[in-house]
């Protein structure tokens, strides 16, 4: 006995009518009583330790200092000169944060597209070629990012054989080095966020039916042509989420720049907000650029999703 | 076959195989100096030597800051999990005012890089007047590993047929059973993922624990810390482990469902 | 089909079944006026129908008809927006589904992919409490012959035997009514064929009362004792399905159910018990009994396979019969008959098809002559659409 089980698509539960019978609303409110109980601790949560401090976070950017106040007293003000000095004191490290990070996002997106390409998509066939593929892909979760990076500075430290190699071929010169330069901290960003690029494209090229590729080279489109008009386009909720997922918090990140860069122009915004809370004890500040790099992610963001968005976010 | 088709068709496997192998070196570094016979600072090779693996708490304070770790993944995980998976079924199931707004309050902390999250906790903690130490590194990583959950969660709800439920009600079952013993065990893998996603984040996590835990020390700050005057042998020796225990769980894993299928597709 | 098994589980009555209440063999379920609105369009209006205990009702219509909703309604998993549900005396418009001596068998199946095939079969009675589930599932799976699958798990299985594990595990808690929504719309034809033979035997062995959301005509007239056509959330027409078929009411049902020739036409007199009509430039006659209305406007119908066609000039009509003439349009000869479509002025295409006899068929371009016992005629009301349901038939 065999039969293709066809699944017909559910029909949409319609909405009811504005005006309900008792049995009706009996219903609906023990759903909704259901609903609002799961979601209520959660959200206390989250109103409690995300969306509060937020709140503190941007009133402490207003903090003032009052004058001949011992370093780390603040009090409550509406200081907005706080930010015209954050801007114009450390412009240079919030628009190198974007412009790494960014670079780091590209570079993260052609290495990561190619890798998710090769599992999904080429290997489909090879099940286990796959599969080990994949772990190899989530590896990088199983050790310490901290960890990794501080292997990545000593594989490409001065005496390491990655610069003595690049040196004999005369690809660096002979005092050229690799570690506190603004590659080292690019190169970091992009290994360190790989993954989280890899892994939403694998999961739509995985969804993708290599039949309709077919179909497409049926119709006279050349691979090339079928990539772009059919693969890319059914992988970019992938693309999406996975730029989204390494751009956030590439650009937040400081432990690439603070150990693979050096101190002069490499430093990222994270390390300076980071250095304004625990070594100048400049809490404002701080804050200030903390809610300056919020506010910018933000609107990137914003404008990404209006101009490529797919309705669901992840 | 043209010279562009034959390129294109080597190009993929080649710069993947490069990607790959480019995602393992640090791993593998940190494996091989995991075997260096370097007492302070494992920056160049010395030497074979098992003795880091004989004594891997051989370096002062390394189990410890390995112990609260562990310990913070681990309570973490069970509270943005529990918490998660609820608002995870709540939004895919459940129609009430402000599910605009919820979704929004769900996605923000995704959508915040962990250096502004780290601050605004740290800002909070600090009007709070709280100390720092274990307790906030822990209510710090459940705010952003709830997202995680809710997010890996919800899709498994999506996914889930609404007749099943409709079925298990239809045959006497009544909600809450229904709830164990149909939806809960359908989403379990769903859970599970999200829960090992979780421990995950909140172990490696150096920048959010580096804001709120004070002189409280985790593993990645104690690395970070150490980092710049060497890193202990020792560390690479817990790091490798630890990459080879959950290497081990998913390649076991992955054979196992392998095999299932194969078995599956024979029948 | 196990004989042994099935009469055991018909005469085992249910002992632990705290919640369903009466004894099994079915009880009449009565739907009281009942609708249903939804925010865009009401899916069910004002409808009331009593099933009696035991029977095979089979509710047909297009999709989005209401059927599926009276289904659910029934099922306790929406709820009326008026009206009551009754079985037998229990009114059970306010019990959630859990607590309604109703099952269904959905139409995907919905089989519980975590749990082997005994496990599906056996959860309504563990709900209950039942003792011997499992030996009672056992029994359920051997009376749909899958007695040898029971550990597997639903994934496993093809679409026919998931059909039949979904059946067993709703037939198993012997519910005073069963419900099935479409359960056959995912097998192929032949295997459809099979079941429905299956379904019809398992309802007469349990003498459960059956009822059976479905939108194939033939379906619904191969199983159902009586078949109640829906259309826009009412029913049009409700009976066995041969007096359905023979004496349609409404131009839908006669469309919808099987195919029919329709003609606007007008009463221009009576004769004895017959009316007489004036349509497609004759006087055709029609039983008064047959007849929706009496005078005035009226439309005419007959099925396909009550006329005959001559092509070759040479045959007569029969005295006292209707007739029509026309050209025929197009001619298909399937082996064993020559389906014709005709032209005839002042009615339109009329489509008829003759027996393969060994007759010489006709061609198109060739004038015909239809004619049929005015016995057969039915007559419909003068404002019905002739188009009705014709096109809900072939989707």
């Amino acid at each position: 006995m065999s039969a293709p089980a066809v699944r017909r698509p559910e029909p949409k539960r319609p909405e009811p009518a504005a005006e309900l019978s008792a049995t009706e609303r009996r219903a609906e409110k023990a759903r909704g009583r259901i609903g609002v109980g799961l979601i209520v601790p959660g959200f206390v949560y989250l109103l409690l330790f995300f969306a509060a401090p937020v709140f503190v976070l941007l009133a402490m950017s207003l903090y003032a200092k009052p004058p001949g106040a011992e370093t780390g007293v603040f009090v409550p003000a509406f200081e907005i000169s706080n930010y015209a000095v954050a801007l114009s004191q450390y412009w240079e490290p919030l628009v190198r944060s974007f412009l790494f990070a960014g670079i780091a996002t590209v570079l993260a997106l052609l290495i990561g597209y190619t890798m998710a390409y090769l599992v999904a998509v080429r290997l489909r066939q090879h099940k286990l070629l796959a599969s080990i593929l994949l772990v190899i892909l989530i590896a990088p979760f199983f050790s310490s990012f901290v960890l990794r990076t501080q292997a990545w500075k000593q594989i490409l430290a001065d005496e390491g054989f990655v610069v003595e190699a690049l040196r004999f071929v005369a690809i660096l010169p002979e005092d050229g080095r690799l570690t506190a330069t603004s590659i080292a901290v690019v190169a970091g960003l992009t290994y360190n966020f790989l993954p989280f690029m890899t892994l939403p494209i694998y999961a739509s090229l995985e969804r993708l039916d290599t039949r309709l590729l077919e179909a497409a080279g049926d119709l006279y489109a050349s691979p090339m042509t079928a990539f772009r008009r059919v693969t890319l386009p059914l992988s970019m909720p992938g693309v999406f989420a996975g730029t989204l997922l390494t751009f956030i918090p590439a650009s937040g990140d400081y432990i690439n720049a603070a150990i693979l860069g050096n101190n002069r122009d490499t430093s990222m915004i994270g390390q300076v907000i980071d250095s304004r809370f625990f070594q100048i004890v400049d809490y404002p500040m701080a804050a200030a650029l903390s809610t300056v790099l919020m506010v910018v992610i933000l609107i990137l963001v914003m404008l990404y999703i209006r101009k490529f968005g797919t309705k669901e976010l992840f | 076959m043209g010279l562009k088709q034959r390129m294109g068709r080597w190009l993929v496997p080649v710069i993947g195989g490069l990607a790959f192998v480019y995602l393992l070196v640090p791993i593998a570094y940190i494996f091989v100096f995991s075997f260096n016979d370097a007492a302070r600072t494992n920056l160049t090779w010395q030497g074979f030597t098992l003795a880091n693996w004989k004594n891997p708490c051989g370096a002062p304070n390394i189990c410890d800051a390995l112990g609260n770790s562990l310990s913070v993944a681990f309570v973490a995980t069970i509270i943005a999990t529990v918490l998660g998976t609820a608002i995870a079924l709540g939004l895919a199931r459940y129609k009430f005012r402000f599910r605009k707004l919820a979704d929004i309050l769900i996605i923000l902390p995704l959508a915040t890089p962990e250096v502004v999250l780290g601050a605004s906790l740290l800002a909070q903690f600090l009007n709070l007047g709280w100390e720092l130490g274990y307790w906030t590194v822990v209510l710090s990583h459940v705010t952003f590993c709830m997202a995680f959950v809710v997010v890996t969660v919800r899709a498994r709800v999506s996914a889930l047929d609404g007749r099943l439920e409709e079925a298990a009600g239809d045959l006497y079952a009544s909600p809450r059973t229904t709830f164990w013993k149909v939806t809960f065990p359908l989403l379990l893998p769903g859970v599970v993922a999200a829960a090992l996603l979780s421990f995950a984040m909140s172990f490696d996590d150096f920048i959010i624990a580096n804001f709120n835990s004070g002189s409280f020390d985790t593993f990645p700050k104690f690395i970070y810390v150490a980092a710049t005057r060497g890193i202990p042998a020792q560390a690479n020796v817990i790091g490798s482990g630890i990459f080879l225990i959950a290497l081990a769980i998913v390649v076991i894993g992955t054979v196992v469902s392998y095999r299932r299928q194969k078995a599956l597709a024979a029948r | 089909m196990s004989t042994e098994a099935t009469t055991t589980a018909a005469t085992d009555q249910q002992d632990g079944g705290a919640v369903v209440p009466g004894a099994s063999g079915g009880a009449d379920l009565v739907i009281e006026h009942v609708s249903k609105r939804f925010a865009a369009f009401t899916a069910v209006d004002d409808l009331s129908l009593t099933i009696p205990s035991g029977s095979f009702f089979a509710l047909l219509g297009p999709s989005g008809c209401g059927k599926s909703t009276t289904l659910r309604m029934v099922a306790g998993l929406e709820q009326p927006s008026e009206g009551r549900l009754r079985i037998g005396d229990e009114d059970v418009t306010d019990l959630p589904s859990h607590r309604r001596p109703v099952n269904t068998v959905f139409q995907s199946y919905a089989l519980f992919p975590h749990m082997s095939v005994l496990d599906n079969v056996a959860f309504g009675l563990k709900q209950r409490k039942v003792r011997d589930a499992v030996a009672r599932a056992k029994e359920a799976l051997e009376l749909v012959e899958l007695g040898h699958l029971a550990g597997r798990r639903p994934a496993q299985l093809s679409g026919g035997q998931q059909q039949r594990v979904a059946l067993a595990r709703a037939v198993v808690n012997k519910p005073q009514v069963l419900l099935l929504d479409e359960p056959l719309g995912a097998l192929d034809m032949k295997l459809r064929r099979q079941m429905q033979v299956e379904l019809k035997q398992i309802q007469t062995e349990l003498g459960l009362t059956f009822v059976h959301v479905t939108h194939d005509q033939e379906e619904a007239m191969t199983m159902a004792d009586v078949v109640a056509v829906m259309n826009e959330g009412r029913i049009e027409q409700m009976g066995a399905p041969r007096e359905l078929y023979e004496l349609p009411r409404t131009a839908f049902v006669a469309n919808f159910l099987g195919k029919s020739n329709l003609m606007h036409g007008t009463v221009v007199g009576r004769e004895g018990d017959y009316l007489l009509v004036e349509a497609a430039g004759g006087v055709q006659r029609l039983r008064t009994d047959r007849a929706v209305a009496h005078d005035g406007a009226v439309v005419l119908g007959v099925r396909p396979e009550k006329m005959r066609i001559f092509t070759s000039g040479e045959e007569t009509v029969p005295a006292g019969h209707n007739r029509l003439d026309g050209t025929i349009i197009d001619a298909s000869f399937t082996g064993v008959s020559t389906e014709y479509l005709v032209d005839v002025p002042g009615v339109g295409t009329v489509g008829t098809f003759t027996q393969n006899m060994g007759q010489a068929t006709g061609r198109a371009g060739d004038p015909a002559v239809m004619c049929w016992d005015p016995d057969f005629t039915f007559g419909l009301a003068g404002d019905d659409d002739v188009a009705a349901g014709a096109a809900e038939r072939d989707a």
